[in-house]
């Protein structure tokens, strides 16, 4: 059995992150996956840290800058099972504009955003998630921007498998975890958390009231539908796997990647060098 | 030596008649040097390169013209004063130019008889072999690689019909270079990289270092890497620093503005010890500036770039053979040192196409990114060593984690914020540039030994001030040397010392407004220059031109 222990955090008492680690430890294990063959990475910011807190490798890069750096150790080697843990300034707003390329990449790791409207570490500024009206220390007057809808946004970008969780819902955020992981494209989960330090709108309380699972016989495969359901986002929320297609992966789009062995054990092949100076002469 | 102008509007065909003509002059035995001056629009405007080729080895252009193919009447009026006394100016009888200069000829009449119009560049070639009495024995074996077949036959009449409408001018035995290469500095660069096993480059289009994005993807296939277009410049060096941590060799290239907004993870590679080759083709700037244009004025920005410090290693590139063999030398440095090497290139050498021996790649070592399995005990990335380089090991290729931090971080690779950890981890960073000064190149010295004037330059300005220091040493034996570096940062300071001991003048060279170089020497050695010769409108300046500028006194 595998086993991936936790390091000590430097998170506040109540946190979301919490049970989100605790949810990513036991989907981890569930998948039998070989700590070892396991690289977690995070940007910047608090939940940006789970990398840190779990034994498994790890790279905690720079602020929004997440996804690059994990889509190209993935292209670099496919063995590797990895999984963006970040949160929603990290990957909405600095990191915007690799959140929509890297949909269309469509590189075969998977993206848990702990999404808990607020921003955290520089304690309390509104986030691209943060509600209109929302008053914070920095948006005085409240917040007068539109909220923006990452999974409305993933599910029009073309992304093939993306799924709203609750922190506060740990066994149905571990199976969604579960099918994220196992999905063979990029899986982007948003996962509402709340931050009982900044947010006093977006609590325990108020998410609990709110979501409700998707039907059992919810079509995951319908995306106008799959839409439809993402607009949800006021008295009720619902959450669950919103939309889910098979596509090819950049692993097998990339004629240099597809069906070979991993790039990072190819060996050189000098004869090739020779031939591409020859076409010099 | 012969100069010749080609000219005309983006569009007309100026690239490829250039590209076709040097390699044929090159197959009859000369070498080639070219130079490409062009505008940043795709159609219209004016455009020209310079090839100038002869006996020997040439390292500059020159800006004299024996003559010119000039594909408009913008071409004529901008470049005729430059005419030499024998010069000529072959161009279609659609021009309007009276000069008596012109050679006209119908090329584009018989273009369209040939079959195309298009073929008027190859008629352009011939008329040029034939002006220069160059045999054509191997157009048709040449012309093979450089036309589609269904066009090869009409563009070797073409050649044919041009050789045989003029009569020769000028003569000059040929060289030994047919053996050689003709190739630009950026395709130099690129197959550097896949000499050193590049598994990953990423980069976003930028002028003008999309050539080497162009050129290592058009060969990924073949030498098994992969070329990822990134959405940004930042994507780009992030997704570099991903593939190196994971075990791939990695390279991020762009231009100025790239590098600007690459830096701050500039400094991730720095801190957390990752390899990394930061290719830098500079233009002129700031912002936007000059996008096709040359300048060498990104030395003081890229030894800084980024917040804090950390060691990094910048060499220059000087000329072509250079952008092979150093671009090898980065991957190493990199590999062994865990540091970011950046390449600093410009648009006159990433452009110009220069005749160069075939590289030799029988001494190419370069250490792998470790393979080893770690037995025993916790593995610590950054692991406190007498030489500050800690053991990398590739994360899923044993079972030990491998954890890197772009924060400050205790040797497992989490974060601190303990004042002694942080003074340990900034002393083992700093180290490694104790062992990399020992293995610095000193700069490339020309001219006479004991010269009583030293010319200072660095980069691509390595061949115009060659160029300019024997003509110099012609007129006035044993007064002029140079010292031109490639390995700026750290700067070695060896032969500088001694040579700056002994000169009377000192006179930095330099493509930039306030002598970047200059001040470098002296912040490190307190050496001063005594004059200065800087060009910054965007072209380089030419072997020719720095000599004129000495002559009238050696300032700027």
């Amino acid at each position: 059995m595998c086993e991936f222990k936790t390091y000590e955090t430097a998170w506040c008492p109540g946190c979301g992150n919490f049970s989100i680690l605790q949810c990513l430890k036991t989907a981890l294990e569930e998948l039998k996956k070989d700590p070892y063959e396991v690289l977690m990475v995070g940007g910047i910011g608090q939940a940006a840290k789970t990398p840190q807190y779990i034994s498994a490798n790890s790279f905690c890069g720079l602020h929004g800058r997440s996804l690059p750096a994990a889509v190209a150790a993935k292209i670099a080697n496919e063995k590797l099972t990895v999984i963006v843990d970040t949160g929603d300034g990290d990957s909405y707003g600095e990191g915007g504009n690799h959140f929509i390329h890297n949909i269309r990449r469509n590189v075969g790791i998977t993206h848990f955003v702990h999404d808990n409207q607020i921003y955290g570490l520089t304690k309390g500024q509104a986030s691209p998630t943060t509600s209109e009206g929302q008053i914070t220390g920095v948006q005085v007057t409240g917040s007068v921007n539109t909220p923006l809808n990452p999974v409305l946004m993933a599910i029009a970008a073309g992304a093939g498998f993306v799924a709203r969780a609750f922190s506060g819902d740990t066994k149905h955020l571990t199976e969604i975890m579960k099918q994220a992981i196992t999905y063979p494209g990029y899986a982007i989960v948003d996962i509402l958390q709340p931050c009982v330090t900044f947010n006093k709108v977006n609590t325990y309380a108020y998410y609990k009231s709110r979501v409700y699972h998707l039907e059992e016989d919810y079509d995951s495969s319908n995306k106008l539908e799959a839409m439809e359901r993402a607009m949800e986002f006021d008295d009720r929320i619902p959450i669950g796997v919103l939309y889910q297609e098979q596509k090819q992966t950049f692993h097998q789009k990339n004629i240099v990647l597809a069906g070979r062995e991993p790039l990072v054990e190819r060996q050189r092949d000098s004869t090739v060098i020779k031939q591409l100076m020859n076409e010099f002469v | 030596m012969y100069n010749i102008l080609v000219g005309g509007a983006a569009g007309q065909g100026i690239d490829t008649t250039v590209a076709n003509l040097e390699v044929l002059l090159k197959k009859a035995g000369y070498y080639v040097f070219t130079i490409k001056d062009f505008m940043s629009r795709v159609r219209g405007g004016h455009n020209f390169s310079l090839i100038r080729f002869g006996n020997e080895i040439i390292t500059s252009h020159s800006n004299e013209l024996d003559g010119m193919i000039a594909l408009d009447d913008d071409t004529v009026e901008l470049h005729k004063q430059n005419l030499k006394q024998d010069g000529f100016i072959l161009c279609d009888t659609k021009l309007t130019t009276t000069d008596p200069k012109a050679i006209k000829l119908n090329m584009g009449g018989m273009a369209k008889e040939l079959g195309n119009v298009r073929v008027s560049g190859s008629i352009a070639i011939g008329v040029i072999l034939k002006l220069f009495g160059i045999a054509t024995d191997h157009v048709e074996e040449t012309m093979k690689n450089l036309v589609k077949e269904a066009y090869l036959d009409m563009n070797v009449k073409a050649v044919r019909l041009g050789y045989e409408s003029v009569e020769t001018r000028f003569s000059i035995t040929p060289g030994n270079f047919s053996d050689w290469m003709i190739i630009s500095g950026s395709k130099s660069l690129a197959l550097g990289a896949i000499a050193a096993g590049i598994k990953f480059y990423s980069a976003y289009p930028m002028s003008p270092s999309t050539a080497i994005m162009e050129y290592l993807a058009s060969k990924s296939v073949e030498a098994d890497f992969v070329v990822e277009q990134a959405e940004d410049e930042i994507a780009a060096i992030n997704m570099a620093i991903g593939a190196s941590y994971a075990g791939a060799r990695a390279m991020t290239g762009t231009s100025g503005g790239g590098f600007c907004l690459k830096v701050e993870a500039l400094g991730l590679s720095g801190i957390a010890e990752i390899p990394l080759v930061a290719v830098n083709v500079q233009r002129p700037g700031p912002a936007t500036g000059l996008p096709t244009r040359t300048e060498q004025s990104d030395l003081k920005f890229v030894i800084s770039a980024a917040q804090g410090e950390f060691p990094r290693m910048v060499i220059a590139l000087r000329n072509h053979k250079d952008a092979f063999y150093q671009t090898i030398r980065a991957f190493d440095i990199t590999e062994k040192y865990q540091i970011p090497v950046i390449i600093l290139s410009d648009q006159y050498l990433g452009d110009s196409t220069a005749t160069v021996e075939p590289f030799d790649i029988s001494n190419i070592k370069i250490a792998n990114p470790s393979n080893d399995e770690y037995k025993e005990g916790e593995y610590l990335r950054y692991q406190l060593t007498e030489n500050g380089i800690s053991p990398r090991l590739i994360p899923g290729k044993s079972r030990n984690f491998v954890s890197v931090d772009s924060d400050e971080h205790d040797e497992r690779g989490f974060i601190t914020e303990s004042a002694d950890v942080r003074n340990q981890m900034m002393d083992k960073r700093m180290k490694k540039l104790e062992l990399l000064r020992e293995e610095l190149l000193e700069p490339e010295f020309f001219g006479e030994e004991n010269c009583e004037t030293l010319f200072l330059g660095w980069g691509s300005t390595y061949g115009p001030i060659a160029e300019a220091v024997s003509i110099l040493n012609e007129d006035e034996p044993g007064k002029y040397g140079a010292l031109s570096f490639g390995d700026v940062y750290p700067l070695p300071t060896k032969l500088l010392m001694e040579k700056a001991s002994k000169a009377k003048q000192i006179v930095n060279i330099e493509q930039n407004a306030t002598g970047q170089l200059k001040d470098l020497i002296r912040e490190q050695t307190g050496i001063l220059c005594t004059g200065s010769i800087l060009k910054y409108d965007g072209r380089q300046i030419s072997g020719e031109e720095i000599v004129e500028k000495i002559r009238k006194g050696g300032q700027k």
